[in-house]
C-alpha cells in the first residue's frame, strides 16, 4: 500500500472542525438583531369599555368623551358607568329618551350637589359593602368638619369638594400609582390650589408649604426617594377632615410616627411650659413644612443650637444643652473612626463580622440617644450614649486587631516565601552541581 | 542501616528493577523541553488540591443551612483555615491553567500520535474531570454568585438532546438547584471526582512512564541526542518549579483572596455579573453569541452539541491527525491548534470585559 500523507477523511473531519469553531463568529451579529425584535402592539383606545352601553358608544363616535376620562376609572371597572352619577338609560338608542330627565337624568351636577352626589353611594355602607366590605363610609361626614366642608358649607365657590382631589372621570383608588391621591402624588395635588397665589389670596394663608415640604426631609424622601412610608400633607393634616393641627394636636401628630420622641417629650417639664404658653411642641424646634434633617448641632450652645434661642448662659438649660452636645459629639466621632477601621478590614478581607454586629448595636445606640435628647436630661442621655461608646471602642479594638492579624499574615508570607526562594537557589546550585559532576564523569 | 532496610524491602518487594528503571531512564533536552514539566506541575497542584481539600473537609459542613456559615467559620476563626481554602481556590484554578498549557503543548509538539494515543485520551478525560471539579467545587460555599453560575450552567446542560433534562434533574437532584444539588455536588467534588481523577492519573502516568517522554521530531533526527537522567536531574528541576508555583501560591493567597461574598438566596433576583469560571467563559460566550434558532435547531442546543462534537474531535486526533509531507512548510494541525488558541483566548477576554 502506498504511503499516503494527505489523507481525505482527515481533512474533511477537520473542515468541518474549523467550520463549527467559526460558525459562532459568524452568528454574533444576527443574534443582537434578534433581541430587538420586540412587538409593538397597538392597542386601541377605549377598548375595554363595555360596547353595549348606549352613553359611550355615542359618545366615542361624537368624540365629546368628557376631559381627563380614564377607561380605567375605578367606577367603570366596577360597571357602574355613566348613568351611575349622571342618571338616564344607557340601554336606549335614542340620544333624547336616553337622557329624559323621565329616565333619572341629572346631567352635569352642580358644584353644590357634589358631595351629597358622592355621598349618596359612599356614605351608604349597605350600598359599599358589596364593592368592599370594610371600606369607610364617613367621608362626606369628616368633609363637613374640615376647612374645606366649612367654607362649601358657607357657599364658597373655590373649594375643593370630592372631584378637587378625586378627579371627575379618571379616579383611582389611593393605591393605584396612577391616582390623584397615590402617597406620592398627594403633595402635587394639594399643591394645584395651595400653590397657586392668585387662587389662594382671599384666604390669607401662605402658599409656600409644598416648596418648604419639597425641600424637607419629609419630602426628600417621598419626592426624590419615593419612599411611600414617608408622610404626605394628609398624614399630617387629615384626608377628608383636613384642617391645620392645633396646639393640642400638634405632638401627637408627630408622634404618630415618632412614638418615642414625643413620648420623652411629654414627660417633661418644658411640654407643660410649653402647653401654658401655647406653643406648638415639635414645631418650635423643628420647624413644620421645612422640617429639615435634625443634626447634632441644633442641640448645644453653639451657633446653630435651637436651645439658645430660649436658653440664657448660665442657666440649668445651658449646660444640659452642651454636655448633651459634648455626648453626642463624642459617640458620632467614635462610631465614625469605627466605620473607617470596618471599612480598612473588609478591603483587605479580613473577618469584620463581630465588628459589623457591634457597629449595627452602635448605630442602634446612637439612634437612641439622640431620641433621649427630647428627656432633655443629661443623665439619662449619658447612660445610652456610654453603651454606644463602649460599643464603637470595642469594635475599634477588634477592628485593630483583624489589622494586626493580617500583617502577622503578610509577615508570615514573607518568611515563607523567603524560605521556599533560598530553598529554591540552593536546589538550583545543586542541580548545576550535580550535572557538572556528571559532565566531569563522562569526560 | 539504610541499605539494611531497602534489602528488607527488596527482598519482599522485589523493588530493585524499579530503581534501575528510574536511574535509567533519561529525558531529551532540545528547545521546546520546557514544556515536560508542564504535566509535572499539574500533578503537584493536583496533589495540592487534595491535601487542602482534605484540611477544608475538615469543617466544611454541606446543607444549605450550614455550607456557608461553616465556609465563613473557617476563613475567619480556624487557624489558617483562610490560607487553606485561598490555596486550594487557587491551585484549582492554577491546576486548569497547567493543564490547558500541558494540552496545547502535547498538541503542537505532537506528543499524541502513535504510540501515545492513549495517554492523550486519558489526559483530555482529566482535563474533562477537572473542569468537572472546577465546576462543582465552585458551589460548595453556597453564596449568592456560584448559586446563580450553577444554575445557568445546569440549564445549559438541559439543551442537550434526548438526555438534557435527565441530565440536568440527575445533576440538580431535582427541577431546581437547591439543597439537593448541593449535597450531590458535594458528593462528586469529595468522591467521585477525585476517585475518577486518582484513576485516570495512575493510568496516565503508568502509561508516560512505560513508553518515556516523546522526542519531537527535530530531536530524533539530531545525530547527538542531549540528554538528562530523570532521576535525580529531572526530579530536582521538577521540584525547582514546584518551589516557584508554591511561592507564587502564597502570594495569590494573601494578596488576591478570593472573596466568600453573600449567602445564596434562592428568592433573591440574579446579582449582576455572573460569570462562570474563567476556564468555562469561552464557552459560554459563545452560547450568547448563537441565535435563539438557526435552521430548525435551538441556539442554545446547536452550540452544546457543536462544543460535544469538538470535545470529541479533539480527543480523537491522534486517529485523523492531517500528516503532511516532510518538509512541506504548512503545518494544517499547527493552524487548527492556534483557531483553538485564540479562539479560547479572544472570547474569555470579551466574556470579561462585556
Amino acid at each position: 500500500m502506498n504511503e499516503k500523507y494527505l489523507n481525505n477523511t482527515s481533512v474533511l473531519i477537520s473542515s468541518i472542525f474549523t467550520l463549527l469553531l467559526l460558525v459562532s463568529f459568524g452568528f454574533a451579529e444576527e443574534a443582537m438583531d434578534s433581541d430587538k425584535q420586540d412587538s409593538t402592539g397597538v392597542t386601541n383606545e377605549f377598548s375595554n369599555l363595555p360596547k353595549d352601553d348606549t352613553c359611550i358608544s355615542c359618545h366615542i363616535e361624537e368624540e365629546e368623551m368628557p376631559e381627563g376620562f380614564n377607561e380605567n376609572d375605578i367606577h367603570m371597572q366596577a360597571g357602574l358607568s355613566c348613568v351611575g352619577c349622571h342618571g338616564g338609560d344607557n340601554t336606549i338608542d335614542d340620544e333624547d329618551e336616553a337622557m329624559d330627565e323621565e329616565n333619572g337624568f341629572v346631567g352635569v351636577p352642580d358644584r353644590e350637589e357634589i358631595p351629597a352626589l358622592c355621598g349618596k353611594c359612599h356614605s351608604s355602607i349597605e350600598f359599599m359593602r358589596d364593592y368592599q366590605p370594610r371600606i369607610a363610609t364617613d367621608q362626606v361626614e369628616q368633609y363637613y368638619t374640615s376647612i374645606h366642608g366649612e367654607k362649601f358649607k358657607q357657599g364658597d365657590e373655590n373649594v375643593a369638594t370630592c372631584i378637587s382631589c378625586h378627579s371627575s372621570h379618571g379616579i383611582m383608588p389611593a393605591t393605584d400609582p396612577r391616582s390623584t391621591v397615590y402617597a406620592l402624588s398627594v403633595p402635587g395635588t394639594c399643591k394645584s390650589c395651595h400653590s397657586d397665589k392668585d387662587y389662594m389670596a382671599d384666604y390669607n394663608i401662605p402658599t409656600d408649604q409644598y416648596e418648604k415640604y419639597a425641600a424637607s426631609v419629609h419630602g426628600e424622601a417621598l419626592l426624590d426617594r419615593e419612599d411611600t412610608g414617608a408622610p404626605a400633607c394628609n398624614d399630617c393634616h387629615g384626608n377628608h377632615g383636613t384642617t391645620p393641627p392645633g396646639v393640642a394636636s400638634l405632638a401627637h401628630v408627630c408622634g404618630s410616627c415618632h412614638v418615642q420622641n414625643e413620648e420623652y417629650f411629654s414627660q417633661t417639664q418644658m411640654a407643660k411650659e410649653f402647653a401654658e404658653d401655647e406653643m406648638h411642641a415639635c414645631l418650635e424646634c423643628h420647624g413644620n413644612h421645612a422640617v429639615a434633617k435634625p443634626t447634632d448641632d441644633m442641640v448645644g450652645i453653639g451657633e446653630d443650637a435651637i436651645c439658645m434661642e430660649c436658653h440664657d448662659v448660665d442657666e440649668d438649660g445651658y449646660f444640659a444643652a452642651d454636655s448633651i452636645h459634648i455626648m453626642l459629639t463624642q459617640i458620632t466621632a467614635a462610631y465614625d473612626s469605627a466605620l473607617s477601621k470596618l471599612e480598612e478590614v473588609k478591603i483587605i478581607g479580613m473577618d469584620d463580622v463581630e465588628i459589623g454586629f457591634l457597629l449595627q448595636d452602635a448605630h442602634q445606640d446612637i439612634i437612641h440617644s439622640r431620641t433621649l435628647v427630647h428627656t432633655f436630661d443629661p443623665q439619662r442621655v449619658k447612660e445610652k450614649a456610654d453603651v454606644a461608646l463602649k460599643n464603637s471602642r470595642d469594635a475599634i479594638k477588634l477592628g485593630i486587631k483583624e489589622l494586626d492579624d493580617y500583617d502577622t499574615r503578610r509577615m508570615g508570607l514573607g518568611v515563607a516565601t523567603l524560605f521556599i526562594t533560598v530553598l529554591a537557589i540552593a536546589l538550583f546550585f545543586k542541580i548545576r552541581y550535580i550535572e557538572e559532576e556528571q559532565e566531569k564523569n563522562k569526560l | 542501616m539504610n541499605s539494611k532496610l531497602f534489602n528488607w524491602i527488596d527482598e519482599r518487594f522485589n523493588i530493585s528493577p524499579l530503581i534501575d528503571f528510574m536511574k535509567h531512564k533519561e529525558v531529551p533536552v532540545h528547545k521546546h523541553s520546557i514544556w515536560y514539566y508542564m504535566g509535572g506541575v499539574t500533578l503537584f497542584l493536583f496533589i495540592v488540591q487534595v491535601l487542602t481539600g482534605i484540611l477544608l473537609l475538615l469543617y466544611y459542613q454541606p446543607g444549605v443551612d450550614s455550607a456557608y456559615e461553616s465556609v465563613r467559620f473557617l476563613m475567619t476563626k480556624v487557624n489558617f483555615g483562610w490560607l487553606f481554602r485561598q490555596i486550594h481556590g487557587w491551585a484549582a484554578n492554577m491546576m486548569i491553567f497547567f493543564i490547558f498549557l500541558h494540552m496545547f503543548s502535547v498538541f503542537f509538539t505532537r506528543a499524541y500520535q502513535k504510540p501515545r494515543e492513549l495517554t492523550w485520551i486519558t489526559g483530555m478525560f482529566l482535563m474533562f474531570v477537572a473542569m468537572g471539579a472546577g465546576f462543582s467545587g465552585y458551589l460548595l460555599p453556597w453564596n449568592e454568585l456560584a448559586f446563580f453560575a450553577t444554575k445557568v450552567g445546569t440549564d445549559i446542560t438541559g439543551a442537550v438532546p434526548v438526555v438534557g433534562n435527565m441530565m440536568k434533574v440527575l445533576l440538580r437532584g431535582g427541577e431546581d438547584v437547591t439543597g439537593a444539588t448541593l449535597s450531590r455536588f458535594y458528593a462528586f467534588h469529595v468522591a467521585l471526582i477525585p476517585a475518577i481523577m486518582t484513576l485516570l492519573l495512575g493510568l496516565h502516568l503508568t502509561f508516560v512512564q512505560r513508553q518515556g517522554m516523546h522526542e519531537p521530531d527535530h530531536f530524533k533526527k539530531a545525530l547527538k541526542k542531549k540528554v538528562i537522567p530523570f532521576f535525580p536531574n529531572f526530579i530536582l528541576r521538577d521540584a525547582l518549579l514546584w518551589l516557584i508555583v508554591i511561592n507564587i501560591l502564597l502570594y495569590l493567597a494573601v494578596f488576591f483572596p478570593w472573596e466568600l461574598g453573600l449567602k445564596a438566596d434562592a428568592f433573591a433576583p440574579a446579582p449582576d455579573g455572573i460569570k462562570p469560571e474563567w476556564y468555562f467563559m469561552f464557552m459560554f460566550q459563545t452560547l450568547k453569541y448563537i441565535p435563539a434558532h438557526v435552521w430548525f435547531i435551538e441556539g442554545e442546543v446547536l452550540g452544546v452539541l457543536g462544543f460535544g462534537l469538538i470535545a470529541l474531535i479533539w480527543v480523537l486526533v491522534p486517529f485523523w491527525e492531517i500528516k503532511i509531507k516532510p518538509g512541506t512548510k504548512f503545518r494544517p494541525m499547527n493552524v487548527i491548534g492556534a483557531i483553538g488558541v485564540i479562539y479560547i483566548i479572544v472570547l474569555t477576554v470579551v466574556g470579561y470585559m462585556v
